[in-house]
């Protein structure tokens, strides 16, 4: 009835090896929220399902030697929420972890799905865009890093190479007034798929904004980048003037689709609203640090 | 191609099943092992009766292969009651009726026993927020909030008298 493999594996190089030799049927498993409802509903059809929890690269959580944190590409929303520390250093990239799906989903989602899943609307990547986040893949030709804002190539689609695993995130160290913050637009109050998400990282030294990154979801066919926000962003006291230019940016950087979820018109819109809301949350959190 | 042997752990006794790599934990669970308190509402992660604890973890079942069960211990809600002696939850949620059709009930009560295990003092608000993967059609959820409040009162109360003797 199926012809379907399963394989554990307990190392990254057995995983890529069996992963890259099974070609583009080969499917990985991290928390399977994807992954599962796509074979269910006969959108998937995996030749080979890789389980990559059993890699403990990929599963667990580490403070790097300068202060940043690596973590695995699947581990979880609730693992990462019990982690004593993350949470506090980046309090934004946690809290959009957190708004993937239910508490069932939160129990096996992992950041690195979401990524892979390639949904523009996905909730950690703007937050992990904002956060600068390096990610390491590793494939039949060895490791590599990029920027986590470069692996989306469009809607399910990512720039990975065939046989490329995405192994982890690589967050940097945060200098003192650092904070950031993630923001999503949804109708209901839970359990939805964002309309506009943005994610906003910031640090203010002596109430002036000295660095800024912002990330924009589910408003182009992939997450971006705005570097125009952020730009309008630096320099300022976050006062009303900057806000408006960082809004109109991202407003400017739109390039949405019409659906049930919302317009063109008012994704547009929303994006430059949400964008003010996240800052001031992110700001208020770089105060206290 | 073969099926793959399992052996895992369910309500503290261990199970050992055949399966076909695509089959869902929740699939396992109702077929081979007979435990048919997991209810399939909607196979895609959206309604929560299928609900069980993974390693003490709560997730979906129909969103767990049964293959990753492997060297893992599940918990489900036939491993909620003590013989004859209902956990408190399901005693409150016969007392308060918060149920009406059933189906939603297991995930409801796996779900809100994790929470209470998580958080013995939640608010309302937490309590909506935990069970907002759990879907109910009947209720209005009003009854199901109102019974998990009240268990986690009497469960602290219960806890308090034990502590002063």
């Amino acid at each position: 009835m199926t012809d379907i493999r399963y394989l554990s594996p307990n190392t990254l190089d057995e995983a890529i090896s069996a992963f890259a030799a099974a070609g583009s049927a080969a499917r990985i498993l991290a928390g399977g929220t994807d992954l599962l409802v796509q074979m269910r509903s006969g959108a998937v059809r995996p030749g080979l399902i890789v389980d990559i929890k059993k890699i403990a690269e990929m599963t667990s959580i580490e403070q790097t030697a300068d202060g940043g944190f690596r973590v695995g590409a699947a581990v979880s929303g609730m693992v990462l929420l019990e982690h004593p520390r993350f949470g506090k250093v980046w309090p934004g990239v946690l809290e959009a972890v957190n708004l993937i799906g239910s508490k069932q989903v939160q129990g096996r989602a992992s950041a690195g799905g979401n990524l892979c899943n390639g949904s523009p609307a996905g909730d950690s990547v703007p937050a992990m865009v904002a956060a600068g986040a390096i990610v390491t893949v590793q494939g039949p030709n060895g490791r590599r890093e990029m920027p986590v804002e470069q692996v989306p190539a469009g809607p399910g689609r990512t720039n990975l190479k065939p046989g490329e695993i995405l192994v982890s995130f690589t967050l940097p160290p945060r200098p003192p007034g650092s904070s950031d913050a993630y923001l999503r637009m949804i109708p209901r109050t839970e359990m939805d798929i964002a309309v506009v998400g943005v994610g906003v990282s910031l640090t203010l030294r002596d109430g002036i904004c000295i660095a800024a990154r912002v990330g924009l979801g589910a408003v182009a066919p992939t997450v971006l980048l705005v570097e125009a926000a952020a730009k309008a962003l630096i320099g300022s006291t976050l006062d009303d003037a900057a806000l408006d230019a960082a809004a109109s940016a991202c407003s400017a950087a739109c390039r949405p689709i019409d659906d049930k979820r919302g317009t063109v018109v008012y994704r547009t819109k929303v994006a430059g609203v949400l964008l003010k809301r996240t800052v001031a949350i992110a700001a208020t959190r770089a105060r206290g640090n | 191609m073969s099926k793959l042997h399992i052996s895992t752990t369910v309500n503290g006794e261990p199970a050992e099943f055949l399966c076909e790599a695509s089959d869902t934990m929740l699939d396992v669970l109702r077929g081979p092992l007979g435990l048919t308190g997991s209810k399939e509402g909607c196979a895609s992660g959206d309604c929560g009766a299928c609900s069980i604890l993974l390693d003490d973890r709560l997730v979906c079942s129909c969103l767990m292969l049964a293959a990753e069960s492997e060297g893992h211990q599940l918990r489900t809600i036939e491993g909620m009651a003590r013989g004859d002696h209902l956990h408190p939850l399901q005693q409150k949620f016969l007392e308060l009726a918060a149920l009406q059709c059933g189906i939603c009930t297991s995930g409801m009560l796996v779900a809100s026993d994790a929470l209470l295990k998580k958080n013995p003092h939640p608010s309302e608000e937490e309590v909506r927020y935990w069970l907002a993967g759990n879907l109910c059609r009947c209720t209005g959820y009003d009854k199901i909030v109102r019974a998990v409040m009240e268990t986690a009162a009497d469960m602290r109360e219960q806890g308090n008298m034990e502590a002063r003797q």
